[in-house]
């Protein structure tokens, strides 16, 4: 990185850290934040998507689209999420290649699982067995969002199920007696009020999003915790110019660091958008600014 | 090899007693619901554990955090923080290697790095962080006129809180607190895939689902076995705390008494 870098043998303390620190490896390990920060800006909305289609599944008046909707938001419960993370990412691989497998080799005549092994025709892996690595990265990591949001979209449509019940019976019979269907007043009135309701347990699970980010290294993704265990590690002169004893201790301390900030920013944040949320709405919170007010 | 034959090999094999080889081909439904079982042992023995003790640091910290001294106030502040604050994944790892790192200097960290201390400590330190939270605000939320009558009755100081402050605190923060437990719970399965290493592979619960897994390519067998185990403890854990909320609640109306209601269950 700097000029004086060229020979890291000769140097100590400061220039030896800032050259240290600037490595071709460190700038990798300095983009996998960035991966994670990736991982919430897609996770975040494809979940509140998937929490909103449940939720409105859950309240819907066909029965089978009900169970449906409360199956998905029930079945997240009682059991470990990382049990969910993990079985996901294989379940989904899984059903991809058998459906391609389906499709696209339809001469294939043994069963795909042939005992403890899970056979398909060259043509339906996925990604194609020849495709270069970054394909094979970005395959995983569209997985892994997908896992995520499918589980994360199971609490949000918890919360969205709750937010909903919760905007007062009276607003929707308003609505009905100006004649308009259900479908109106559920768009026009019910869905407007409803996010002042839904924002505390949704700004509970973006947290909770934050702090399950780590969790990516579970599923096979590069991401700041697989870098933090690789630099970590203690080092001798034969692999790096920069050799240094078992400093893991130190770079999770640095992560641990990055993820206090970042829960303390998203905690200002939330509560600011709390206060403009609440401004006019019939609830204690919007009652006491009215009071502060005048 | 009947199925009474592969509980007798293997039913104990998570803390060591049995077989010593985990089986490697032809694997049985009887051998995954076995073994999976009993890495439930260590799910509950590190979640009733950590419950325990952080039962009582929970209730020092909640008092620390409402006290009147700056320095009580402010460091159980922060300690909650950065517990709540930061993935107990990462906490799972800093742990381990912050043990490692001393175990070089003090040799008395040893036993530390493994995970039945180690990671012990980390759950046990995580779950009062949540759980002071849970106490504090249930501490503030006494009601005022309880306090004043203590008051009134001559109550002061220790009798004050052990009979009048401390049961309403546990009453208002019970429902809370049954969540917190479940997650703990969950939160075990963590262990073994956060740099603790399972020693002679004896690891917990998930440790061997994810064997079974890799093994099979299967994951629709030991999962969903997993999931049922992991009912049944959050069924046993509901039950067992709710009999602690009829009694925390006995001297309620019938109709003033809370039911336990659960709500999401979510990781940190």
């Amino acid at each position: 990185m700097f000029s004086y870098c060229a020979d890291p043998s000769t140097l100590s303390g400061l220039t030896w850290l800032s050259c240290y620190l600037t490595t071709g490896k460190h700038m990798a390990f300095y983009l996998s934040f960035g991966t994670v920060l990736l991982l919430l800006a897609i996770t975040a909305p494809t979940a509140l998507f998937f929490g909103y289609l449940g939720a409105t599944a859950a309240r819907s008046v066909v029965a089978p689209i009900r169970w449906i909707g409360k199956t998905y938001i029930a079945i997240v419960r009682g059991v470990p999420d990382i049990a969910f993370f993990l079985f996901f990412v294989i379940a989904l691989d899984q059903a991809i290649e058998w459906s391609r497998h389906k499709i696209l080799c339809p001469e294939w005549a043994e069963s795909v699982r042939q005992g403890n092994d899970f056979v398909v025709c060259d043509a339906a892996k996925m990604p194609l067995g020849n495709a270069p690595q970054w394909i094979h990265e970005t395959y995983g990591f569209f997985l892994a969002v997908f896992t995520f949001a499918i589980v994360f979209g199971a609490f949000a449509a918890n919360v969205l199920f709750g937010a909903m019940r919760a905007v007062p019976r009276a607003q929707m019979e308003t609505a009905e007696a100006y004649g308009m269907s259900r479908r109106q007043a559920f768009r026009r009135i019910m869905v407007p009020q409803m996010w002042v309701y839904a924002l505390p347990g949704l700004g509970n699970l973006w947290m909770v999003l934050i702090k399950a980010t780590p969790l990516l290294f579970l599923l096979g993704v590069e991401d700041i915790v697989y870098w933090a265990r690789e630099m970590g590690g203690s080092k001798t002169t034969k692999f790096t110019d920069y050799p240094h004893g078992d400093w893991r201790m130190w770079y999770f301390l640095a992560l641990l660091v990055f993820y206090l900030a970042f829960t303390r920013v998203s905690e200002i944040f939330l509560e600011r958008t709390m206060t403009r949320l609440t401004k006019g709405q019939a609830t204690t919170g919007g009652e006491a600014q009215r009071k502060a007010a005048a | 090899m009947s199925c009474w034959q592969t509980i007798q090999d293997y039913g104990l094999r998570a803390v060591g007693i049995g077989e010593r080889l985990l089986p490697k081909e032809d694997f049985t439904l009887c051998q995954q619901f076995t073994l999976i079982g009993s890495g439930m042992i260590w799910n509950i023995y590190f979640g009733v554990l950590a419950l325990l003790a952080g039962f009582f640091f929970a209730t020092a910290l909640a008092l620390g955090k409402g006290s009147r001294n700056i320095w009580l106030r402010k460091s159980s502040e922060w300690f909650i923080f950065l517990f709540r604050g930061s993935p107990l994944f990462v906490q799972f790892f800093f742990g381990y290697f912050l043990f490692l790192s001393l175990k070089q200097v003090f040799p008395i960290f040893t036993p530390f790095t493994a995970a039945w201390l180690g990671a012990l400590v980390v759950l046990f330190l995580n779950t009062s962080a949540y759980t002071g939270e849970i106490f504090y605000g249930a501490l503030r939320s006494i009601p005022k006129g309880d306090v004043e009558s203590a008051d009134a009755y001559g109550f002061s100081g220790w009798p004050r809180f052990k009979k009048i402050v401390w049961p309403t605190m546990l009453r208002l923060a019970w429902p809370a607190y049954t969540n917190e437990a479940i997650f703990l719970f969950h939160a075990t399965a963590l262990v073994f895939f956060s740099g603790f290493p399972a020693w002679q592979q004896r690891g917990d619960a998930l440790y061997y689902a994810n064997y079974f897994a890799d093994k099979t390519f299967n994951p629709f067998v030991p999962y969903p076995i997993l999931a049922g185990y992991f009912i049944v403890l959050t069924v046993v854990v509901i039950s067992v705390f709710g009999l602690a909320n009829r009694r925390l609640n006995r001297h309620l109306p019938q109709e003033a008494r809370k039911k336990l209601k659960l709500k999401v269950n979510v990781i940190r």
